[in-house]
C-alpha cells in the first residue's frame, strides 16, 4: 500500500546557505510556553539581570520545559502576552547589555545512565524542534526501554522553503552523531533509520557517511512528497508500520525525533549550554535575500528580518514554518520560539488567499489524503452537526498537513473544518465518557 | 502600523481550479465537435452551439432569479451543452434543442443547488426527457452526406438490434462515418479526448476501463461481435465523458469500478435483452443513483483506523 501526498513546489533557496548569525537584538520577548504542555513557571522578576543560558522558567509538570534565558542583560519586565498559538502566557522581556556573558554554573552534564540521561534532556530546555515543540525529555522517557526497537530521525523536511534540517545535517553531522550514540548508551536502542526526503541530495550523501561509520545506522531515502515529515507517515514509509489511532509510535516500538533535536541533544551533552538560539529559514516572495541565519530564542521578527537583509516589499503575510503548516502572525513584534525552524514572509500575490467555490465531487481530497480520510465527507458531517458521523469518519486521525485544501479545485476550507471537526469529537467523547 | 493577513493553514494552493478542470474536458470534446462537422456537416456546429448557449443562458438566469453567485464562470454549464449536442442526432429541431438546454440546466442541475449537487447527470437525464418526449426526432437518423451505404433509418446498432446484418465494417465504426448522434460516432475523436482527460488527471481509469471492458466481456460471453459493440452506440463517449462526471459517480477507486461495471452490465441488459436499441443513457441514469450508496460502501479504511469507517 502507497500512502498518498501531494507534489509541491520545493523552494529549497537557502540548502546552501551556511547559517550566520544575526546582531544581538536590543531586547528580547521570551515566553513561558514554547512548547506543548504547561506553560514553565518565571523564576525571574523585573530587575533582575540574566546571562546567556540561564534558567528563567522552570518546567511546570510532566509536559513542560524549562527556559533559558537568551542574551545577557536586565530583565525589563514579565508581561502577560497573547503567543500566536492564541494562549495568554506571561512572557519575559529582557534587555540585552549586548556581551552575551555566559552564565556561570554552564557545564557539561556529567551522566551515568539513562535517568541522568531524561534529566539532562530536561534541563537543556529542548522540545520537538521540527515545529511541534513537544517536550523531548517525555518523549523519551519511556518506562520500559525494551519496548523501543527502532528509532527514526526525521530528517524528512518535507514543508516547501524550510532548510534549516538540511544545515543540521550538513554542518552538525558530528553532533547528530553523538545524539545518536547517547540514545544508544543510554535508552539501549540498536535501530536507527534515518528519513530524509530525495530533494536534498548532500544531506542524504553526510548521513550515509554515518551509515558507513556505524553499523546500526541506517538512512532511508524517502520520495519527494508531501508530507513524508508526518509522524504516522514517516513510520509507515520506513519501516511499514502503521501506528494505531489514537496511540504513540511507541506501540509499534518506535520513536520519532526530529533531526535537529537529536543533534542540540548530541551538541548539550558535550557543550552544556542549553537551547537559547535557534537556526531559522529566511524566506519568502517578500524576502530579498533567502539565507538561514542563527537567532536568540525570543529574537523579534522585525530584528530578524534586519538583521538577516530586508524585505522587497511590505510583507502580506508573515508565517512560523511552512506555507503548508505553519502559523501566521499578527504582528512583526512576534518572537523566534524554540520550535520556530522557518519565518516566511510573503507578499501580497503569493498570499492571496483563493476564493471558495462550490464542491464538485471530484474526490481530489480523498485521492490525496495520506491517511485516506473524506475531508469531503467530513466538511458535511461538521455542518450538519453529525458528531457520531465524524466518529465513523475518524475525524481525529487527521495531522491537518493540509494536502486536502491545497489539491481542492473549489479551494474549499477542508484541512481548516477538519480542525474544528477535530474539536467537536473531542468535546463529543469527553462528554460520552461523563454520562457514562 | 503594519497589516499582516492571519488566517489557518494551509497558506499554499494547488493551481487547479474547477473552471480549468471544466477548460480541459472541453479541449477533450474538440476533437469530437471536428469530427461531427466533417461528418453531420455544418448542421452540427449550429445544434451544438444552440444548446451550448442555451445551457449558459439558462444557467444564468436562474442564477440570476434566485439571487444566488452566478456560476456561468466555472465553465460547467458549457460542458452540459455540448455533451447533450453530441447525445442529439443532427435533424434536430432547434426549438427542441433548446428545451433539452433548459431541462438539462434548470431541472436536472440548478433545482438541485447547482454544480456539485445535481445527484443525476444533466446532459444524461436531458438526452433520456427528449428521447421519451420527441422520440421520433430523437431518433431520425440522417447519415453522412459522403456515406456510400444507406442502413435505412437505423445506426449500426438499431440494425444490430434488429437482427438485420450490417456491412457497416470496423474502421468506418472507429471513424464515425456512420449514423447516429452527433458526438458519438467518431471513435477515434473521442478517445484521443480521453487519453487528453487522463493525461490532465481531470479523470481516473477506473470508471472508463470498468465500464467498457464490462462490455466487452458481456458482448464476448453474449456471443455477439466484441468490437461492433464497443465501437458503435454511445458507448464510448459515455464512458469517457458522462459517467465520469464528478458530481454524479463515486470518488473513491473501488466505487468507480463498481460503478462502471454497473454501467456497462445495465447497457448490456438493454442493448441485447432490452426493447432499446441502445442503453448507455439509461445506464448511467440508473447508476448515478446508486452513487451515494456506492460511495458510502467503498469508503476506505483510514491508516490505523481502530473500526472500518462504514
Amino acid at each position: 500500500m502507497k500512502l498518498h501526498g501531494i507534489k509541491i513546489p520545493h523552494f529549497k533557496n537557502t540548502a546552501d546557505s551556511v547559517p550566520q548569525r544575526i546582531p544581538i537584538p536590543q531586547t528580547v520577548t521570551i515566553p513561558t510556553s514554547m512548547h506543548i504542555g504547561k506553560p514553565a513557571e518565571i523564576l525571574v522578576k523585573r530587575g533582575d539581570s540574566v546571562k546567556v543560558g540561564q534558567l528563567i522558567a522552570r518546567a511546570d509538570g510532566f509536559i513542560s520545559s524549562n527556559i533559558h534565558s537568551s542574551v545577557s542583560g536586565t530583565v525589563q519586565k514579565i508581561e502577560q502576552t497573547v503567543t500566536s498559538n492564541g494562549a495568554k502566557i506571561p512572557c519575559a522581556i529582557i534587555e540585552s547589555d549586548g556581551k552575551q556573558e555566559l552564565y556561570e554554573n554552564i557545564k557539561p552534564p556529567f551522566i551515568n545512565d539513562f535517568d541522568g540521561f531524561i534529566n539532562a534532556v530536561k534541563d537543556s530546555g529542548v522540545v520537538g524542534l521540527g515545529g511541534a515543540g513537544f517536550p523531548s525529555f517525555a518523549k523519551l522517557k519511556i518506562d520500559d526501554l525494551a519496548r523501543i526497537e527502532t528509532v527514526v530521525i526525521n530528517a524528512a523536511e518535507c514543508e516547501p522553503y524550510i532548510t534549516s534540517d538540511t544545515r543540521t545535517m550538513l554542518d552538525k553531522t558530528d553532533y547528530i552523531y553523538k545524539g545518536i550514540s547517547a540514545v544508544k548508551k543510554y535508552m539501549n536502542v540498536k535501530d536507527f533509520v534515518i528519513g530524509i526526503e530525495k530533494n536534498k541530495p548532500s544531506a542524504i550523501a553526510k548521513m550515509k557517511e554515518l551509515e558507513q561509520k556505524d553499523e546500526h545506522i541506517r538512512v532511508h531515502v524517502l520520495p519527494s512528497m508531501y508530507p513524508q515529515g508526518g509522524e504516522k507517515v514517516l513510520v509507515y514509509n520506513t519501516l511499514k508500520k502503521i501506528i494505531p489511532q489514537g496511540c504513540l509510535p511507541i506501540e509499534v516500538g518506535v520513536i520519532v525525533i526530529n533531526v535537529t533535536t537529536l543533534a542540540f541533544i548530541g551538541e548539550y551533552l558535550e557543550t552544556g549550554i542549553p537551547l537559547v538560539e535557534k537556526c531559522v529559514t529566511i524566506d519568502g516572495s517578500a524576502v530579498k535575500e533567502p539565507k538561514n541565519v542563527i537567532a536568540p530564542i525570543g529574537t523579534h521578527i522585525s530584528d530578524l528580518i534586519e538583521g538577516a537583509g530586508s524585505l522587497k516589499c511590505e510583507p502580506a503575510k508573515v508565517l512560523y514554518g511552512g506555507p503548508m503548516m505553519g502559523i501566521a502572525v499578527p504582528s512583526m513584534n512576534e518572537p523566534v520560539l524554540k520550535n520556530t525552524n522557518a519565518v516566511i514572509f510573503m507578499d501580497k500575490k503569493e498570499a492571496a488567499v483563493p476564493k471558495t467555490t462550490a464542491c464538485i465531487n471530484c474526490g481530489a481530497c480523498i485521492a490525496h489524503c495520506p491517511f485516506r480520510l473524506e475531508p469531503r465527507s467530513i466538511f458535511l458531517a461538521y455542518k450538519a452537526g453529525n458528531v457520531s458521523d465524524l466518529e465513523k469518519l475518524c475525524v481525529d486521525l487527521c495531522m491537518e498537513c493540509g494536502c486536502c485544501s491545497y489539491v481542492c479545485p473549489a479551494h474549499r476550507p477542508l484541512v481548516q473544518t477538519n480542525k474544528l471537526a477535530k474539536i467537536k469529537l473531542r468535546e463529543y467523547l469527553s462528554y460520552k465518557k461523563e454520562i457514562n | 502600523m503594519e497589516h499582516l493577513n492571519v488566517s489557518v493553514s494551509p497558506h499554499f494552493f494547488g493551481k487547479r481550479t474547477t473552471q480549468n478542470i471544466m477548460l480541459d474536458v472541453i479541449i477533450a470534446l474538440i476533437p469530437a465537435l471536428i469530427a461531427s462537422v466533417i461528418i453531420f456537416g455544418w448542421r452540427s456546429l449550429l445544434i451544438t452551439g444552440v444548446c451550448t448557449a442555451c445551457c449558459i443562458l439558462s444557467e444564468y438566469v436562474f442564477r440570476k432569479i434566485s439571487k444566488k453567485d452566478n456560476t456561468i464562470s466555472d465553465l460547467s454549464a458549457v460542458v452540459t451543452g455540448l455533451l447533450l449536442a453530441f447525445n442529439l442526432p443532427v435533424t434536430i429541431p432547434i426549438w427542441q434543442a433548446i428545451i433539452g438546454s433548459v431541462t438539462a440546466i434548470i431541472v436536472v442541475k440548478q433545482l438541485f443547488g447547482g454544480i456539485g449537487q445535481n445527484f443525476a447527470n444533466p446532459a444524461v437525464t436531458a438526452r433520456i426527457i427528449m428521447l421519451i418526449a420527441f422520440s421520433g426526432n430523437m431518433t431520425n437518423w440522417t447519415f453522412p452526406k459522403n456515406s456510400v451505404d444507406a442502413l435505412s433509418g437505423a445506426t449500426p446498432l438499431a440494425a444490430a438490434s434488429q437482427g438485420l446484418s450490417s456491412n457497416v465494417n470496423y474502421m468506418t465504426l472507429f471513424l464515425g462515418n456512420h449514423g447516429g448522434c452527433l458526438g458519438e460516432t467518431c471513435a477515434l475523436a473521442i478517445i484521443l479526448g480521453g487519453i487528453y482527460l487522463l493525461i490532465r488527471k481531470v479523470i481516473t481509469w477506473h470508471i472508463p476501463v470498468a465500464f467498457i471492458s464490462t462490455v466487452a466481456a458481456m458482448s464476448f460471453l453474449c456471443g455477439k461481435d466484441t468490437i461492433y459493440q464497443l465501437l458503435s452506440g454511445g458507448l464510448l463517449l459515455a464512458a469517457f465523458f458522462m459517467a465520469t462526471d464528478y458530481s454524479t459517480s463515486p470518488s473513491t477507486p473501488w466505487g468507480k469500478i463498481i460503478f462502471g461495471i454497473g454501467c456497462g452490465l445495465i447497457t448490456i441488459l438493454i442493448r441485447f435483452w432490452g426493447s432499446l436499441p441502445e442503453g448507455v443513457s439509461y445506464s448511467i441514469l440508473l447508476m448515478n443513483i446508486l452513487t451515494p450508496y456506492i460511495s458510502k460502501l467503498t469508503r476506505q479504511k483510514p491508516l490505523g483506523a481502530a473500526g472500518g469507517a462504514k
